[in-house]
């Protein structure tokens, strides 16, 4: 029982480590030149060399390698602190591994540099090129090139250390300044879009922020985070501690906000970020019921997109006047969008309780293989010859014709349109996935994530739960599914691949799994600005490089943040239980260690 | 217990309309299976026959020659299938997880051995006599590379998330398998990368046991058979390999014995991943051209091999990716094309899956048993 | 009386092994029965067939003259038999009040449309749903209830994750409930206090209840009768007086003299 006093009565702690830790610097020099080599020759700086950041100081190619020199350096300094040791005090010796890691980087790059001077590997490495050499030299000769990354990687990989050593405020700082600018720059398209005369102001010509307008930016980020900081989180804290009838009306008032935002601006802005907001609200439907499946009711369906395929198929069959030539005469055929919606919403339904019916009692990891593995079949059978008399086969069903609703048509080249009609279906998905999450079939689905044998014994019946959470998932993804087939107008079994699945998995487990906000955040980031599978983004020249980084993307969260950027606190709580139990002890709010007395009524809440 | 349902651990025999639409998904594959194989058994016969017609108008008798030719194709393929199921396999019954990435493995093994090729081709080293000694260079250069992306792998990616849950890192692994296909389509371009053309000794026809067999297609099984001989003996008989299946049985108890569960991790990596090499090469010998899409299909086919053998089995593996091989091969003739499918080849990747399917459907423990420890096996 | 459940020559194998062998076994309604046994005695099996969790391989379970063998676990618990698990087996990461809430499934039935409208009926059950779960939760004191109910599970102490289970058994609204080792891990006195609790069990909410456990106190206190089982079958059954002193009993406990043995 005295263990409970433990935290107050700490032993004293070890002192910390404070000799240099040669192995860690040398480690992550190593993966730093790595890094650096790897992003050269896969052709990142090249390709990205076309779009300037700052005019004519800095563009993305040379950002592209810019960042990582820094990454390292702040992280070499940001060790685990060991149980039981003081926190390593943050000194010199960080700066110096800043230094080092950076130059080890440096030296990778100048060995490339030499590497691509003396010998032609171009044969296989596409990238093993003149260009790169030159990109590389900053245009200057073999002889610069071969030593000027060693002090410059260095002196970034110094710069990333010496963040560790400001305060926390100066910190944010920096951190805003160097945002402000990459994102003021990097949407500038977006920015533009929105608020045409900020062009001359703050762009450049051939594209770029002026040098001064950077400045001036700079500025006004670092004046921001220094001195507005303040307001924004007493209005958080106000909102956090709101309860009750105060906190639903501030929700409301928020949700109201932003979807009066999300409905005004695509009347302001021009064909591209409508294009681009539609885009993201395709992917946001498809998420929102990924996030029914995978998030609420923890099954891994790897082949989701086949519910896209099918809601769009089925659409592209009902009202296209060129669909296959095999269907009987009595099948309809090009009817109006909501019957076809209606049908569609059906077809889905049904082809969820086929798909899920086989698989819904398999353990998960071999459930996502065998639903990968449907996914890939659905789509085989839409481009096989053997329905070709019904699908077209790779041909596609094309002559989608717009959605007509008399006052207004929804159709591919009026993509405000579009983007309404997602707003209104991704209003009802949000509202379906708000309100069973907190109903009887949320509070199933949540037991079977966490136990699913008890779950069971205790009177659940995991099979019909799980297949509804399937189903559900189904007509949410079909809708999208709808959707997308009007807007392009025509339908092809090459929009419907694995990666399809792979991405919009990214985004939910990005977002946040099991978390609505988070999925939307999650949507309007990832497809926003990198793209869907081949929607370009608003970096549309990361288009090349997107898949990579969806991949990149996906180790990263499932190794640091497995509960995603929103995330969502009970799914946080399982994946790291550990942590959870231990700070729950500290506390105080664990009763393991509080004497537990005998009376029925004694309360043993802890002090 | 009728064997068909003890994969949806039916507990008893009252069924739910869950167990009802099963057992007519069954039926209804079973009898198209059957009706299959007695259309083709009739057009075997007489290709006139009314039942050969029924479906396929087109009946035609498959020769002698073209049958063994399938069952060869399908043995060479189906090899190399086991090969990479063992890593898949090994790497499931230790860690209890799949490595989806496994097949990424075996593709960065057939680029490799697209790169050493054609530079030892330009030294004209890929004919004659020194075609041989050339093969087995490269087949171990494959191997180090893909063992060493395997252990890489292991250590970035997997090893900080043991002991999470065992979605984690299968969506990690996912991901993993995303990476690699993309980086290697930007660090060697989209296209398809040819191997030089096998040398003409090697081309030539054989006949054994009245089989007519390319010489390319039994340098692959010899091949595979001298890996799987290897393979068995570092397992069944060296330390390491002890140390790999004490690891397999219970992780804590294993190393409560002295063994470094760490090393035997990576072991099992590297080991799984030098296998999936050699698979490359063999790839490369055989269809001579490989893209950054290469190691999906045949990294699912194994997968699906390895759950066929019975997971952590490592002959059941092995076994497992021959008769898939073969079921892939003759399946587009002698089942679908007598029940009237048309453009059959097309759909030889839909076959491997809808096998996979049946397979976890029907006996997710094997054909050959599974080895996990039970902590697994949940 | 009447026969609750009646078990008729039950066996389960694992592998040729005999877990359970013929056994046989009844509960008259508003009993309690404690089972006993040494470690390895099929007790647990013995649950995990009742439950629905393992299939036997031979006899019958009646349940109010209904044979139960081959029903899934839920439908089991429809049917009215509820259990705790050993091993604490609670829904760690939802909150107290969820998993009462939750373990209220199989006696509720709106579904997709009812939430999706908020419909009366819906906003009806949920109600229910909290107030029986509240109601079961205050069945252990203040412990479980108040600001503790939104808390998740996993921050309970041992024993209460305990009496958490015994809660969310209670909330399937069964009329046999199956407690396994109820007060493992308890202090005297909180297994005292439980002892009390598992009387009122049936004396205020009419629980039949069939009882693991190894704390014999416990079973004097309660049980109107004690089966033991050693090897998977019945070795004896009666009064707690009687087994305890029946020489076989102490010799499965014990193990036999050694002149005894052959």
């Amino acid at each position: 029982m005295t263990a409970a006093s433990v935290p107050n009565a700490a032993p004293a702690l070890l002192p910390a480590d404070t000799s240099i830790d040669w192995n860690r610097i040398t480690r992550f020099g190593g993966l730093l030149a790595l890094g650096l080599v790897f992003i050269s020759l896969a052709g990142m700086p090249l390709g990205l060399n076309q779009r300037t950041v700052i005019e004519p100081v800095l563009s993305l190619g040379y950002l592209a390698l810019m960042w990582l020199p820094f990454l390292a350096g702040y992280n070499v300094g940001n060790e685990i602190v060991l149980e039981g040791m003081e926190a390593t005090k943050k000194g010199p010796r960080d700066l110096l591994g800043g230094l080092i890691v950076g130059a080890i980087g440096g030296v990778g790059l100048s060995i490339l540099v030499l590497l691509i001077d003396n010998f032609d590997l171009r044969d296989p490495l596409v990238n093993w090129s003149p260009q790169l050499l030159e990109f590389l030299n900053f245009e200057n000769g073999v002889g610069f090139g071969s030593w000027i990354w060693i002090p410059f990687c260095g002196l970034l990989g110094l710069a990333g250390a010496s963040l560790q050593l400001m305060s926390q405020t100066m910190r944010r700082a920096v951190m805003t300044v160097i945002l402000a600018v990459i994102v003021l720059s990097v949407f500038e398209f977006l920015i533009i879009d929105i608020v045409d005369p900020l062009k001359k102001v703050l762009y450049a010509q051939q594209g770029g922020l002026k040098w001064g307008a950077a400045i001036v930016v700079a500025i006004l980020a670092a004046a921001f985070s220094l001195f507005g900081r303040e307001p924004i989180s007493q209005v958080r804290s106000n909102y956090n501690d709101a309860t009750g009838p105060e906190k639903s009306r501030q929700t409301a008032v928020l949700i109201g906000l932003s979807v009066l935002a999300l409905i005004v601006i695509p009347m302001f802005t021009g064909k591209i970020t409508q294009e681009l907001l539609a885009n993201v609200g395709i992917f946001l439907l498809l998420a929102l019921g990924l996030n029914i499946v995978v998030g609420l009711a923890g099954i891994l369906d790897l082949g989701y997109v086949a519910f896209f395929a099918v809601g769009g198929y089925t659409t592209a069959v009902l009202t296209s006047s060129n669909r296959g030539e095999d269907w009987p005469s009595w099948f309809p055929s090009e009817i109006h969008w909501v019957l076809a919606l209606i049908a569609t919403v059906i077809m889905a339904g049904i082809v969820g309780l086929i798909i899920g019916a086989p698989v819904i009692r398999m353990r998960g990891d071999y459930l996502a293989i065998v639903t990968l593995g449907f996914g890939e079949i659905i789509r085989l059978l839409f481009l096989s010859d053997w329905l070709n008399g019904y699908f077209n086969g790779a041909q596609g069903i094309t002559n989608i014709p717009p959605a007509d609703f008399g006052i207004f048509e929804i159709k591919g080249t009026d993509p405000r349109s579009v983007f309404y009609l997602v707003l209104f279906f991704a209003a009802i998905s949000i509202y379906v996935s708000w309100r069973l999450e907190r109903s009887r079939l949320g509070r199933a689905w949540m037991a079977i994530r966490e136990d699913e044998s008890v779950a069971e014994a205790m009177g659940i019946n995991t099979v019909n739960v799980k297949l509804m959470a399937f189903v559900v998932g189904a007509v949410l993804a079909s809708f999208s599914g709808a959707i997308f087939a009007t807007k392009v107008g025509s339908i092809f079994p090459t929009s419907f691949l694995i990666l399809v699945s792979i991405i919009i998995l990214v985004v939910v487990i990005v977002g946040g799994m099991g978390n609505i906000v988070g999925v939307i955040v999650g949507a309007f980031v990832l497809i926003g600005v990198l793209g869907g599978p081949k929607q370009p983004g608003l970096l549309q020249e990361f288009s090349e490089y997107k898949l990579l980084i969806y991949g990149a993307l996906l180790i990263w969260m499932m190794l640091k943040r497995p509960e995603g950027l929103v995330p969502n606190a009970r799914r946080s709580r399982e994946l790291h239980q550990d942590e959870f139990l231990q700070d729950a002890w500290l506390k105080g709010e664990v009763d393991d260690a509080v004497p537990d007395s005998g009376d029925v009524d004694g309360t043993v809440a802890p002090a | 217990m009728f064997p068909l349902t003890s994969a949806v651990q039916v507990k008893g025999s009252r069924r739910t309309t869950v167990d009802w639409f099963l057992v007519l998904i069954r039926v209804v594959l079973i009898s198209l299976i059957v009706v299959g194989i007695l259309a083709f058994i009739a057009q075997q016969i007489d290709p006139e026959n009314a039942f050969a017609k029924w479906r396929n108008p087109g009946a035609n008798r498959l020769t002698a020659a073209q049958f063994k030719g399938l069952v060869v194709t399908g043995l060479s393929q189906g090899a190399m299938y086991g090969l990479i199921a063992l890593g898949y396999s090994m790497v499931y019954g230790v860690l209890g997880f799949i490595n989806f990435a496994h097949g990424e493995v075996f593709m960065l093994g057939a680029f490799t051995g697209f790169v050493t090729s054609n530079k030892l081709a330009e030294a004209g080293l890929w004919e004659g006599a020194a075609f041989l000694p050339s093969v087995i260079m490269t087949a171990i250069l494959a191997a180090l590379i893909a063992t060493g992306a395997a252990v890489l792998m292991e250590r970035v990616a997997y090893r900080p998330l043991r002991g999470s849950p065992r979605l984690i890192p299968l969506i990690t692994s996912i991901g993993v398998s995303f990476f690699i296909q993309n980086a290697v389509i930007l660090l060697f371009g989209p296209g398809a990368k040819s191997y030089p053309s096998n040398p003409e000794w090697l081309q030539q026809k054989r006949s054994i046991l009245t089989f007519e067999v390319e010489g390319t297609k039994i340098l692959v099984l010899i091949v595979a058979a001298i890996s799987m001989a290897g393979l068995w003996f570092f397992v069944e008989r060296t330390k390491t390999g002890k140390a790999m299946r004490a690891v397999a049985e219970d992780k804590e108890i294993a190393s409560l014995m002295g063994i470094n569960v760490d090393r035997t991790i990576v072991t099992t990596f590297a080991v799984g991943g030098a296998m999936a090499g050699i698979a490359g090469i063999l790839w490369g010998l055989l269809f001579r051209s490989v893209i950054a899409t290469t190691g999906f299909l045949p990294g699912i086919k194994a997968f699906t091999a390895a759950v066929v053998g019975g997971v952590g089995n490592l002959g059941g593996a092995m076994a497992g990716g021959v008769s898939l091989g073969t079921a892939e091969a003759t399946a587009p003739l002698v089942l679908l094309e007598p029940l009237g499918v048309d453009g059959v080849s097309q759909l030889r990747d839909a076959v491997a899956f809808t096998l996979l399917i049946l397979v976890l459907l029907i006996k997710p423990t094997g054909l050959f048993g599974e080895r996990l420890s039970s902590e697994d096996r949940a | 009386m009447t026969r609750l459940l009646d078990i008729q020559n039950l066996s389960v194998t694992f592998g040729g092994l005999h877990a359970l062998k013929d056994l046989n076994f009844h509960v008259d309604e508003g009993e309690i029965v404690g089972v006993i046994g040494p470690n390895g005695a099929g007790k647990t099996t013995f649950f995990n067939m009742i439950s629905g969790m393992v299939t036997p391989s031979s006899g019958q379970i009646l349940f109010e003259g209904e044979s139960m063998i081959g029903l899934d676990p839920n439908q089991v618990t429809q049917r009215g038999i509820s259990r705790t698990f050993q091993n604490v087996r609670l829904f760690a990461n939802m909150t107290i009040l969820e998993n009462v809430m939750v373990a209220q499934h199989c006696r509720t039935s709106r579904g997709v449309w009812g939430s999706l409208l908020n419909t009366k009926g819906f906003r009806q059950e949920e109600k229910e749903i909290r107030e029986h779960g509240e109601k079961v939760l205050g069945f252990f004191g203040s412990r479980l209830i108040g600001y503790r109910m939104d808390q998740p599970a996993s921050v309970l102490s041992y024993a209460n994750r305990r009496r958490l289970e015994i809660a969310r058994a209670m909330a399937t609204k069964p009329k046999l409930l199956l407690l396994d080792e109820p007060v493992a891990g308890m202090n005297p006195m909180e297994s005292a206090e439980l002892t009390d609790l598992i009387g009122k069990l049936r004396s205020e909410w009419g629980f039949t209840i069939v009882m693991i456990e190894h704390d014999m106190d416990v079973v004097r206190d309660v049980s109107d009768r004690v089966v033991v089982l050693d090897h998977g079958e019945t070795l004896a059954q009666g009064s707690f007086d009687e087994v305890s002193t029946n020489p076989e009993v102490i010799e499965a406990y014990l193990g036999r003299p050694l002149e005894k043995r052959k």
